[in-house]
């Protein structure tokens, strides 16, 4: 008799775990379809309920709020979009996201950074094009924006996003100490750099805060350099394989690096240092300069002991001139951040990047101060001294180089991040390097 | 610690009938069904998936078309960073069974004895094993921060007239660092598998071997070791198996650097299959760390002889 009821249990138990595997494991894999040539998504006319879903990285408060408040107007105006705002850590999104990516349902709207990663997904077919949206209307949206910015998130023509800032990599340094090793002006050569770091380093003074555990801020100092030397056609070649990584312009890019490493400029222990590391040690007025991109001051206050960082004591100088080099001295080497647009995107989620991408939507950001407008007006919000300079320079750029990392496929990316902190630790020589860069290339740029 | 005869267990019912024994059977085979179906799907069917990607040239996203056979097999064979990898999972096993677990098996020793205050030390010892891996690699960041300023270890350094090292910055210091990081993580865990065991045994062999005029050492060395024979199997097996497959630790506090220098096999597939979007070379990665574990594991219990079931999982 109660073996009757034992058999009833267990089957109960089978039952029950099989129904709810049932019920989860239903994603459907979409094969990626190629939809040939949209038409401009239709102004948003119907009364549906429509849910637009956004993840963005920008954690801090107060600049989050920036994005919620241009989120809570629109909503405002259209009672039918419900906007849902998922803020992500920086590294926790690019996990999450390449998580959705490969089960094929990305965000309406999420961060992008353009370059090789978003290619990817575009190859994928996980991105919506939106080139006709950008040309309705006499291309009213695409005028808008600084053609270098916009052209960062377009492929073969198209475009997949839109960018919201647009920064550089240059010298942030600090004029106390450059003044107290008696330097009174910052270097505009490679030769004078090498100078300063050797006046510096007399001084008792660390000249250069450098997080190489991380990779990736290493990977500035080679990608300048090859920037400076190789020049745009350098790059362009080597990267459309119809040029090579082994070029010697890249191994003097290398080399340049041993010139500086020799010097023995950074601060103890960079090799295993992270990015936070760097920012800490020139938030504390530790060191003396660092190669880094727009957001290096607030990292340096967020950072430093007293949660203020040099303030005023803060400079900013571009990436010197090397002598012999095929690129210009203005050329200027970074990136920025975007909306890329998922592929299930509704037309309203599409609107409603127009309306993050307006001059008004762009002094707001600029005023909380976490992004240098890529839309023309929006530069009316920036106060910061320093960013204005950057800017500047950034508009006198004639090549917009974006980051290594980002331009190239992934794997390559990661190959010359790994390789050039050979360089600085100096297992790997420039010539071995550059090898590993072009072999990863051969294999993975069709 | 010899359980007894498996069949026992099962022979619930005297009554030899065959359609009693087949109901019998069928109630086993229902019970264990759930588990067997998680067991499937989780862990069965992903080894499958990955043994079929590991064939392709595929970047996860969309389905794997670019068929590559073997290739991705060969190519991590050729390359030196999976050497560095296999090589520095070797010296951590190496360190493992060296230093690791005899310096657990001397405190169980310590702290199973009726020392003063012996909860409060078990308990020390056993906190950091609580306490998330992700936490202690933190922990153990600042702890090792190369400017004597903010690093503890280098300030003690320093303060005693030293020189402030990089630990985690140098690529012959830091595998040493990591694996004190582990040490340090994991030693109350073995502490209290070998205090389990020691619990198991008889007070009165030890008794009688003392009477018997058996001096501290040869009692430890004679009675309390070879008693402790499948505890210590165990623990060794674990820690081979967490060693092979670290990652978590190393990953946060050396990403596998500088200049792989800390690679192991986990962080060497995460970086290979993820980072570089390479998850069909990923996948090879995994096959080969799967046939480096059942194949040790094989070799272990036949080695071993002697069954254990605690190893099971």
């Amino acid at each position: 008799m109660s073996r009757k009821i034992y058999t009833l249990l267990s089957l109960l138990i089978v039952a029950a775990f099989v129904l709810s595997a049932c019920g989860n494991g239903a994603s459907t894999e979409a094969p990626p379809s190629e939809p040939d040539a949209p038409a401009a998504t239709e102004p948003p006319a119907s009364e549906d309920k429509v849910t637009v879903t956004w993840w963005h990285i920008t954690t801090d408060e107060r600049q989050a709020a920036v994005w919620q408040t241009l989120a809570d107007g629109y909503m405002a105006e259209h009672p039918n979009v419900n906007i849902e705002i998922s803020i992500l850590e920086n590294e926790a999104f690019k996990t999450k996201l390449t998580t959705v990516m490969q089960s094929g349902e990305p965000p309406d709207i999420f961060q992008s950074w353009g370059g090789g990663v978003m290619n990817e997904y575009i190859a994928a077919g996980l991105m919506k094009d939106i080139t006709a949206d950008l040309d309705a209307n006499g291309g009213e949206w695409r005028n808008r924006f600084s053609p270098g910015a916009l052209g960062v998130y377009s492929l073969d023509g198209k475009n997949y996003g839109v960018p919201w800032d647009m920064g550089m990599v240059g010298f942030w340094y600090n004029k106390d100490l450059f003044a107290q090793a008696g330097i009174d002006a910052p270097p505009t050569t490679w030769d004078e750099l090498l100078e300063d770091v050797k006046t510096l380093k007399a001084a008792g003074i660390t000249p250069i805060a450098l997080g190489e555990g991380d990779k990736w801020p290493g990977h500035f100092w080679f990608g300048y350099l090859a920037t400076r030397i190789c020049g745009q056609e350098g790059f362009q070649a080597a990267a459309s394989r119809t040029g090579s990584f082994t070029d010697p312009c890249f191994v003097k890019a290398g080399n340049k690096i041993l010139e500086l490493n020799a010097l023995e400029p950074f601060q103890d222990g960079f090799l295993g240092a992270t990015y936070g590391d760097q920012s800490t040690v020139m938030g504390n007025g530790e060191a003396a300069m660092e190669l880094m991109g727009q957001w290096a001051p607030g990292a340096q206050a967020g950072n430093s002991a007293d949660g203020q960082g040099l303030g005023d004591k803060l400079g900013f100088f571009p990436f010197p001139a090397v002598a012999g080099g095929a690129g210009a001295a203005t050329d200027a080497f970074g990136g920025g951040n975007g909306f890329g647009i998922g592929k299930d995107a509704e037309p309203e989620a599409v609107d409603f990047v127009k309306w993050l991408t307006t001059a008004e939507a762009q002094v707001a950001c600029a005023e909380a101060g976490f992004c240098i407008p890529v839309v023309k007006g929006g530069e009316a919000g920036l106060s910061d001294p320093l960013l204005i300079t950057l800017q500047q320079t950034l508009a006198k750029a004639e090549y917009f180089q974006l980051y290594y990392d980002q331009a190239l496929p992934p794997a390559v990316g990661s190959v010359v991040n790994d390789s050039v902190q050979g360089i600085f630790a100096g297992t790997l020589t420039p010539e071995q390097a550059v090898q590993a860069i072009e072999d990863s290339a051969a294999q993975e740029i069709k | 610690m010899s359980l007894p005869a498996i069949p026992n267990i099962f022979k619930l019912n005297r009554g030899t009938g065959s359609p009693r024994r087949l109901q019998d059977n069928l109630t086993i085979f229902l019970f264990l069904l759930p588990g067997l179906i998680l067991f499937l799907v989780f862990v069965i069917y992903p080894i499958f998936q990955s043994i079929y990607y590991s064939m392709f040239n595929w970047k996860g996203f969309g389905p794997a078309e670019d068929f590559v056979g073997l290739d991705n097999f060969k190519n991590i064979l050729g390359d030196k960073v999976f050497m560095i990898a296999l090589r520095n999972a070797f010296l951590l096993i190496v360190f493992s069974l060296l230093l690791q677990l005899p310096l657990s098996l001397i405190l169980a020793v310590m702290v199973g004895r009726d020392l003063p205050g012996r909860a409060f030390f078990r308990t020390i010892f056993f906190m950091p094993y609580v306490i998330s891996e992700v936490i202690t690699a933190i922990m153990w960041l600042f702890l090792l921060n190369p400017n004597p300023n903010r690093g503890f270890v280098n300030a003690v350094i320093v303060a005693f007239g030293g020189e402030a090292q990089p630990w985690l910055g140098d690529t012959t210091l830091v595998l040493p660092s990591l694996f004190i990081a582990l040490t340090w993580k994991y030693f109350g865990f073995h502490m209290l598998l070998y205090m389990a065991g020691l619990q198991n045994i008889p007070h009165e062999i030890e008794e009688a071997g003392r009477i018997d005029g058996a001096s501290a050492f040869q009692n430890f060395f004679y009675i309390t070791l070879p008693l402790l024979g499948s505890t210590i199997r165990t623990s060794v097996y674990l820690s081979v198996l967490g060693s092979i497959q670290q990652f978590i630790l190393v990953w946060i506090m050396s990403k596998g650097g500088p200049v792989n220098a800390s690679e192991t096999l986990a962080t060497y597939m995460i970086r290979f299959g993820f980072v570089r979007f390479q998850l069909g070379y990923g996948s090879a990665v995994a096959i080969y760390m799967f046939l480096i574990c059942v194949t040790f594991s094989l070799l272990y219990q036949r080695l071993t002889r002697q069954p254990d079931y605690l190893t099971g999982l």
